[in-house]
């Protein structure tokens, strides 16, 4: 504790992501184990970044985050939820409202405007369009496409496409934000901005998780966890 | 903590079902053209079929009420001994002293004279056309009406005047009487004074030529007794004056008189083209069957392609059954905008085909409610096997790009 002295004390922030001895096989002949007893707590305004090779088993730790994948052994808690003992429709809910995901692919819908895909973010909350489009209006704005509502995903650049993702995890104010790879497809120019961007977010009190294998990356957030063969290696924490 | 605090369920604002409903069809609006019209032209073809058949079924029905259910027909029969029998010549007047009975006429056919258009062409050309003598009130009896000229009366019947049925007029080539007409008969010449209009309840008159039964005995030594009586009954005893007939007619020999409907005929008719009616619906529906299949493939293909989108909505809070209804819903548009294309086209198809053959038209309400409801249980029942399929699909296997 005392390598983090700027930190306010564990206690009185609230962990919103939690996982405790997380076992996840995969069937085969032998079983991959792809993890293997990961333990990872992160609370309220964090941002990490989760490091490791390619197939060190980070995507499914953000997987295992994100309830998109149920683990064999250990607890996942989200948002203080214990997600084991949650169903199917009980864990769409949970992403729903309080995760928020950013992919390296942006999987934006080429159909919809810039604005109705980041609406999308809200889709299954249940709100009606108008409600949605104005909440999507000011997520974008806050991430600079302010000017590109009404364009589509295909007639942007792939900063601005990854811009408009992020505008979609985050206009629902989730718990957390997951973002695997999310510079993985852009140039290091884009790249970088996208990483100043998420920076910002978290200085406005977002808690992000970001999953890398690029250290540069990994440099710029305050915590990095490092992950090799299903286990965690390093969690260490810098001074801003 | 906030562990325990209820977690408001996924769900979607009914308003925007046709929103994400739509979106596939949108973004692919060819493809969806294209499956759309498969049902559609299963559709339309049901919806035509019985939309034909009614404008035809309806044209025939108009036509038994125009001509009435009540007109009887008493022809001889067979006698025991198997020879052709012949009715008494004072028939029609002991079958008009039934109650029921409202007018009664008598014909024969005058047997061994022929009708020609001119003295030059052989006696035995008869061009299936018969002479028959007749009484003057059978126009009468028979709801019938004059195309051209007149119709023979108490004078005419005694002089060489003629009135042709509609066919025998067309056969003999008399298109108007603009100009004195003339026809052969045997072996002299009749004046032409008039042309009947069709008569679909006593197709025998249509290809006839008929005379007076006074100039029929005169210049041919015509029998008097009729090989057909018609009997116009009271509407609400037709049943009774049918029983009564053969009694009336013949006495004697009751068993010797055959008594018919005409307008029997017609109703079969109307009942036989029920029955073809029914198989090409069931074609229609084969066609219909097949743009299921059509929109089931598409629905398939579109939820192969779409699998990244489907990762994406569960990750962004949709539950199985909130994508199974999105592709349901997708898969029921496209069927309901090929049913109403469908509809409209075939209620199109019976609108041009009743203009053509001068049918009213009609388009049965039954045929458009159901051709809508098929198309959307087509539908339902091709997307649910691939809606089923996209809500399968864990979304980390969803997520995988290749």
């Amino acid at each position: 504790m005392s390598v983090m002295p700027h930190l306010k004390s564990p206690s009185a922030t609230a962990a919103v992501l939690e996982l405790v001895d997380v076992v996840k096989r995969y069937p085969g002949d032998p079983p991959v184990e792809a993890l293997r007893g990961v333990s990872l707590t992160v609370r309220e305004g964090e941002m990490l970044a989760i490091l490791g090779r390619s197939g060190s088993g980070k995507s499914t730790l953000l997987h295992v985050m994100g309830t998109l994948d149920t683990p064999d052994e250990g607890i996942v808690r989200v948002a203080g939820y214990d997600t084991s003992a949650l169903s199917d429709r009980q864990l769409s809910a949970l992403r729903a409202r309080h995760i928020g995901f950013v992919f390296q692919q942006f999987f934006l819908l080429d159909g919809m405007s810039v604005l109705d895909n980041a609406a999308d973010g809200l889709l299954y909350t249940g709100l009606p369009l108008h409600e949605r489009r104005a909440a999507a209006r000011e997520a974008l704005e806050r991430v600079g496409l302010g000017h590109r509502l009404q364009h589509r995903p295909a007639q942007l650049s792939g900063g601005e496409r990854q811009r408009v993702a992020i505008a979609r995890a985050v206009v629902n104010r989730p718990a957390v934000i997951l973002a695997d790879e999310p510079t993985g497809n852009l140039d290091s120019a884009s790249g970088a901005a996208l990483i100043e961007l998420l920076r910002e977010l978290h200085d406005e009190g977002a808690t992000i998780a970001v999953i890398t294998h690029d250290r540069d990356i990994a440099a710029a957030a305050p915590r990095r966890v490092e992950i090799d063969d299903g286990r965690i290696v390093l969690d260490t924490r810098l001074a801003a | 903590m906030i562990r325990g605090a209820a977690l408001a369920a996924s769900r979607i604002h009914p308003a925007e079902l046709l929103r994400l409903g739509s979106m596939g069809l949108r973004t692919r609006r060819l493809r969806a053209a294209l499956s759309a019209l498969g049902i559609a032209i299963g559709i339309a073809a049901m919806v035509a079929v019985l939309g034909v058949s009614e404008s035809s079924r309806a044209n025939l029905i108009a036509q038994l009420n125009q001509l009435g259910t009540n007109l009887l027909t008493a022809t001889p029969g067979n006698t025991f001994l198997g020879q052709t029998a012949v009715l008494p010549h004072e028939a029609p007047a002991t079958i008009g002293r039934l109650t029921s009975v409202q007018a009664v006429s008598s014909t024969a056919v005058v047997q061994g004279v022929t009708v020609r258009r001119t003295d030059q062409i052989p006696p035995t050309n008869t061009s299936g056309i018969s002479v028959r003598w007749t009484d003057t009130s059978l126009l009468r009896t028979l709801n019938g009406s004059v195309y051209r000229g007149q119709w023979l009366n108490d004078a005419s019947a005694h002089y060489p005047a003629a009135v042709l049925g509609w066919v025998a007029a067309q056969r003999l080539g008399v298109v108007d009487l603009e100009q004195p007409t003339q026809v052969y008969l045997g072996n002299r010449w009749f004046t032409v004074v008039g042309v009947l209009q069709s008569l679909p309840l006593a197709p025998e008159i249509d290809r006839s030529v008929l005379i007076g039964l006074p100039v029929a005995q005169a210049e041919f030594l015509a029998e008097d007794a009729p090989d057909t009586v018609y009997v116009r009954s009271d509407p609400d005893r037709v049943l009774q004056t049918r029983d009564l007939l053969p009694r009336a007619a013949n006495p004697a020999h009751p068993e010797e008189v055959n008594v018919s409907r005409p307008s029997d005929a017609l109703a079969a008719r109307a009942a036989a083209q029920a029955a073809f009616t029914s198989l090409f619906v069931g074609l229609g529906a084969v066609a219909l069957l097949v743009g299921g299949v059509g929109i089931a493939n598409v629905m398939v293909i579109s939820v192969l392609e779409r699998r990244s989108e489907i990762g994406l909505r569960r990750a962004l809070g949709a539950t199985r059954r909130l994508v199974a209804v999105q592709f349901l819903a997708e898969s029921l548009l496209l069927s309901l905008l090929g049913g109403v294309g469908g509809v409209a086209m075939g209620a199109a198809a019976t609108a041009v085909y009743a203009q053509l053959q001068g049918l009213p038209a009609v388009v049965p309400p039954i045929a458009m409610v159901g051709g809508l409801a098929a198309a959307l249980g087509v539908g339902a029942v091709a997307g649910l096997y691939p809606a089923n399929r996209a809500a399968r699909l864990s979304p980390t296997e969803a997520l995988r790009t290749v």
